[in-house]
């Protein structure tokens, strides 16, 4: 479906465009239920299971399909999941199951890790002020799932109604336009907690693990087609007489692409079997981090080789290695940087090792 | 090595800051985020300013600091030239016009062209009235620079051009061009090329901006639909394009700049004022790790160049230990870009100047470092040329050298 309905083409229109995403794409994908194939049918999902929907992250990173998917399902539909807040559940689940509402997240502020420490963003109980940045697909989003503080400077998640006249909201630029960002101000817009203090930071991880399984599906889909169209143009590119793959350095390249993409796999697998396992898995953020790391340097590494396979014109706008080089970049911040996910990792490897 | 002024440097280094102090603007601080803060100018408004510049530059003698005094140049040596560029690096200077003209195609001209040739061009091109360009690479010849297929026929006292170029930086704005085509397709292919220098603006010439990665234009697709030129603007032997052309690729290699970009020190400026989730980035053990890492890296480049120098500065052919820079330099530009974008974190995406740290000149050097890469010779070449011109490891089995040209296999 997504190799008929969204060819490279598709993405490079909204990189080149104001659009926020493909629309034509998400409400096939809705159409096909895979929008809450994760989703409860109490509120109006499918509720296969997650490994369904892992399958379906890979082949998004493989399109590198311009829709709010990440944002709107791994995110936000999966911390809404969570949440004790019946009321947002059943308000907002089936929408995001059918694809009439999009949702997504907002944790960063500024330049750094963000943190509930150093967020600015304040929750008085009923209203939210504050102003994040960047957010991912914060253009089409209806509403926000955003960290604050509240009046005892205890964490908060929040969720906000993203069309109401106290939310401002404007287009960022960032390195890939092909997904869109925004800058989000909150003037005391009307919002209702998901999770408070202990539970806030309790649904932060969850948060974390789960959206990192996905996402690390989606970043070794877009590794193997970064290296696949790498392999197809060091066969059919000459230099010297012969073509370029048969030279060592750019055989060893692809390999060395392949050995990352295979080990990220593994990782990407045991991560889904711990996700997918009924009660929450205490291994799930051990295999969650892992995952992570190694898929976000098999894209990053394969999308940036295959720029250097192909030489002049995988420098040129018109070439779509570009698209890889982005994506693969933006991938790898959007749920917190590669050295936050290490040490990350580690300190729970180190909080095992004690238990 | 070759660290501190001898009397005489120093005495050179006072007259070249009067001289800069008298015609530039310093620096207020020699890091990325203070150049950033000047104001973004327009290609043309560059333009201009550099050929104002230059002109001044080159009336002061420090254009060609090493070049005999025939050719308008200074007969310095080396060292001054270098003392030269570091203290030109402390102004704010445009950049990024002459470099080619001046560092792979005038020397090309001097080593081959005839007295009266030089007289020409060599004065306007110094002077930055006349740009210059490098036509070599076409789409099937990059790497393989000698696999060009532009067509040269000799009619009369002329020669007619037909074919393409491609990555020509500088074309829309060049006046003359050095060019490589093939004169005899019969002959294996290293055999069959003769070396020219061309009018930009002569009829047939056509120039068209290619859209890089990083949105801008800066080089370009050249086509010639039979392009006059006249015989006596052939570069060495009929059929000994190859010699030629290889005289200017060493000069390539010497010429190669990266221009400015961060470095370990922007990375600890940046660390200072970013936060990781245990607070300040500047006190993370991994930032810390890298930054020093780089830093090595940095200071190993700035004292290669220095023992080329001494070399130099003792009359000695500098060794081979020049040809790790590129190599070294435009991998860090990358690695660098990225990392500061991942301290950064979420964030780390944004790619607004007025949103982004320093400008957003990490994100750009990140996407800008994907084509230094390639340019002027990619990872991969270099390699192969320290491994086989300096380690003396055999060369790659060829298939390509004996065959005539025609019968050559290609791809896409
Ligand atoms: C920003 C920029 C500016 C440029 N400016 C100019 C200019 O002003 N004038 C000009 O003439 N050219 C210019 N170039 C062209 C540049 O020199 C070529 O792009 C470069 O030499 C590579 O050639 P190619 O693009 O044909 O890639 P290819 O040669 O096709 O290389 C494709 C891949 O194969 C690898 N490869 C090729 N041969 C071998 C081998 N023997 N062993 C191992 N690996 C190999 C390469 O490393 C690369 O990874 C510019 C390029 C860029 C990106």
């Amino acid at each position: 479906m997504l190799a008929d309905h969204c060819p490279l083409t598709a993405v490079r229109e909204i990189l080149e465009s104001n659009k926020t995403h493909n629309t034509k794409l998400w409400n096939q994908l809705a159409n096909m239920g895979l929008l809450g194939a994760a989703i409860p049918e109490k509120y109006g999902g499918t509720n296969m299971n997650m490994l369904e929907l892992c399958v379906i992250a890979e082949e998004l990173g493989r399109a590198l399909a311009p829709v709010p998917f990440s944002s709107s399902i791994y995110v936000a539909a999966e911390t809404l999941k969570a949440t004790q807040n019946e009321n947002a559940k059943k308000h907002w689940l089936p929408k995001l199951a059918s694809g009439e509402a999009i949702g997504t997240f907002a944790f960063s502020e500024k330049a750094g890790a963000p943190t509930f420490a150093n967020t600015n963003t304040a929750f008085d109980g009923h209203k939210l002020s504050g102003t994040k940045m960047p957010v991912p697909d914060g253009m089409s989003a209806n509403f926000v799932i955003t960290t604050a503080k509240n009046k005892k400077d205890q964490a908060v998640i929040i969720l906000a109604d993203a069309n109401t006249p106290n939310v401002k909201r404007q287009n960022v630029r960032t390195i890939d336009p092909s997904r869109k960002y925004a800058t989000i101000t909150f003037h005391d817009a009307p919002a209702e907690i998901l999770a408070e203090g202990d539970k806030a930071e309790e649904m932060m991880d969850r948060i974390l693990n789960r959206s990192a399984v996905l996402f690390a599906f989606e970043q070794l889909g877009g590794a193997d087609a970064a290296l696949e169209m790498a392999q197809t143009y060091a066969r059919e590119r000459f230099a010297f007489g012969r073509p370029i793959g048969s030279f060592q350095a750019i055989k060893h390249k692809l390999a060395n692409i392949y050995v990352k993409n295979q080990l990220a796999r593994s990782n990407c697998y045991y991560a889904a079997m711990t996700l997918g396992s009924q009660e929450e898995s205490a291994d799930l953020a051990i295999a969650a981090a892992t995952a992570r790391i190694s898929a976000s340097d098999a894209f990053i590494f394969a999308a940036q080789e295959n720029v250097q396979t192909h030489g002049g014109i995988g420098f040129t706008w018109e070439s779509d290695c570009q698209l890889f080089y982005r994506r693969a970049r933006t991938l790898s911040l959007v749920i917190g940087a590669q050295r936050r996910w290490k040490e990350r990792l580690v300190r729970l490897l180190e909080m095992k090792n004690v238990a | 090595m070759h660290l501190n002024d001898t009397p005489q440097e120093a005495a050179f280094r006072k007259k070249v800051r009067d001289f800069l102090n008298q015609n530039a603007k310093p620096k207020d601080a020699d890091n990325l985020k203070a150049a950033r803060a000047e104001t973004r100018e327009s290609e043309a408004d560059g333009l201009a300013r550099a050929k104002k510049w230059q002109k001044k530059k080159a009336a002061a003698g420090y254009a060609a600091i090493t070049w005999p005094k025939d050719y308008g140049g200074m007969g310095g040596t080396a060292i001054q030239s270098v003392i030269y560029n570091q203290e030109e690096a402390k102004y704010h200077l445009p950049r990024g016009y002459f470099e080619i003209g001046l560092g792979m195609c005038i020397p090309t001209l001097i080593a081959y062209a005839d007295k009266e040739t030089l007289t020409r061009y060599v004065k306007p091109a110094l002077y930055g009235e006349e740009i210059w360009c490098q036509l070599f690479s076409e789409p099937a010849a990059g790497s393989d620079v000698a696999g060009i297929r532009s067509r040269v026929k000799r009619d009369g006292d002329d020669w007619i051009l037909n074919g393409q170029k491609v990555w020509t930086s500088g074309a829309h704005f060049s006046d003359y061009g050095i060019i490589v085509a093939r004169s005899d397709p019969d002959q294996p292919k290293h055999r069959g090329l003769t070396f020219f220098f061309l009018d930009m603006h002569a009829p047939g010439v056509e120039v068209r901006p290619i859209k890089q990665m990083s949105g801008g234009s800066n080089f370009n697709e050249v086509f010639f639909n039979d392009v006059r030129i006249p015989d006596s603007q052939r570069l060495g032997e009929v059929g000994e394009g190859w010699k030629v052309a290889l005289t200017t690729l060493m000069n390539e290699r010497l010429a190669v700049g990266m221009g400015e970009s961060a470095d370990a020190g922007d990375l600890l400026e940046i660390a200072r004022d970013l936060e990781t989730e245990n607070g300040p980035a500047v006190k993370d053990a991994h930032i810390r790790a890298k930054i020093a890492e780089w830093y090595a890296e940095s200071q190993g480049l700035k004292y290669t160049k220095m023992r080329t120098l001494t070399a130099l500065s003792k009359g000695e052919t500098p060794g081979p230990e020049s040809s790790i820079i590129k190599i070294v330099s435009a991998r860090k530009m990358q690695d660098i870009g990225a990392f500061a974008m991942e301290m950064q974190d979420m964030a780390g995406v944004v790619s607004d100047g007025e949103l982004s740290p320093f400008g957003a000149a990490f994100q750009q050097q990140w996407i800008w470092a994907a084509g230094f890469r390639i340019a002027g010779g990619t990872d991969e070449i270099l390699r192969n040329i320290v491994a086989e011109r300096v380690l003396g490891m055999p060369a790659d089995i060829r298939v390509d050298k004996a065959k005539p040209f025609r019968d050559l296999p290609t791809g896409r």
